[in-house]
């Protein structure tokens, strides 16, 4: 099962779950992904072997997405 | 902060935000090293040509020569200590103890098992790249280069100011995998030198951080 999480103030909240064989929970992940989009977190597709992929849609075949918040320097 | 315009190709959307740096490559790396080291000398020069000719002028004048070597010396040492303030504790408002816990569970899901000790001792991240081994705190990173003598200290942070420590760690890391170049690229390179002269102006957690990367590159 993949997951949507985001980083936040509680330290992170699962927003959904999805399989690719699970329409329901895959058109609510793309909904709460581009909600969290659109009030500007950062989404990157995060791998089991330490790689990670900004991405802009749902990726149905990784295991975790990320939200973040947009980093600067300082 | 406008960061939406970006990501398709992967690289990171913030570097919408400095589109007029160069991105950050090897060679460019090597550049800001050769420019941090001639800085240096540049410095260093005057108050060393002072410290040894005035006394061969008139031995009186060793007094001066004296406070020529301390600024000699006092010189490199505050650029270092700078570079070591990326790595400093986070001692801003703290997030509740559970949202601290929860994030550094998670933060601690992201990496390996060496790794994860690590995060749990110092609160840092040791991670492989392709320009050398990261050493990711809350509000910056050290990138000790290939050699293992070297390191740039990065300040970059995530602009939410909320967030638990580890959650900003987290944050980091995952900016760091997702586009290595486009990390260096966005972060600002605050120093860059010697390791030994950067660890005694680290705390004991940063100090143990480095000690990890370097040893992961040797």
């Amino acid at each position: 099962m993949s997951r949507l999480i985001r980083m936040d103030q509680t330290g992170h909240t699962v927003l959904a779950h999805w399989s690719p064989d699970d329409l329901a929970g895959t058109e609510a992940a793309r909904a709460a992904l581009q909600a969290e989009l659109e009030r500007g977190y950062l989404a990157v597709a995060s791998e089991p072997d330490g790689t990670a992929v900004a991405v802009r849609d749902l990726p149905l075949d990784s295991q975790l997405v990320i939200l973040r918040r947009p980093i600067a320097g300082g | 902060m406008s960061t939406t315009g970006l990501a398709a190709s992967g690289e990171l959307p913030e570097l919408a935000n400095v589109h007029w740096r160069e991105r950050a490559d090897e060679a460019s790396l090597r550049r800001a090293d050769r420019t941090w080291t001639l800085s240096i000398v540049a410095h260093e020069v005057p108050f060393l040509t002072t410290a040894i000719v005035l006394p061969l002028l008139a031995p009186v004048l060793a007094v001066v020569s004296v406070f020529a070597l301390a600024f000699a010396w006092a010189i490199p040492a505050l650029y270092a200590a700078r570079g070591a303030g990326v790595l400093r504790p986070w001692r801003h408002r703290a997030a509740d103890r559970s949202a601290e816990r929860r994030a550094l569970g998670f933060l601690g899901d992201l990496v390996g098992h060496e790794t994860r000790d690590l995060v749990a001792r110092t609160g840092l991240v040791v991670e492989r790249g392709a320009f050398g081994v990261w050493v990711v705190g809350p509000a910056g990173a050290l990138l000790v280069r290939p050699g293992g003598r070297r390191v740039q200290c990065y300040c970059v942070r995530v602009t939410d100011t909320d967030l638990p420590v580890a959650d900003r760690v987290a944050h980091l890391l995952l900016a760091l995998r997702a586009d290595e170049s486009g990390f260096a690229t966005v972060a600002n390179l605050t120093w860059s030198g010697a390791c030994w002269r950067l660890r005694r102006h680290l705390s004991r957690e940063a100090r143990e951080g480095l000690a990890v990367a370097v040893a992961r590159l040797r």
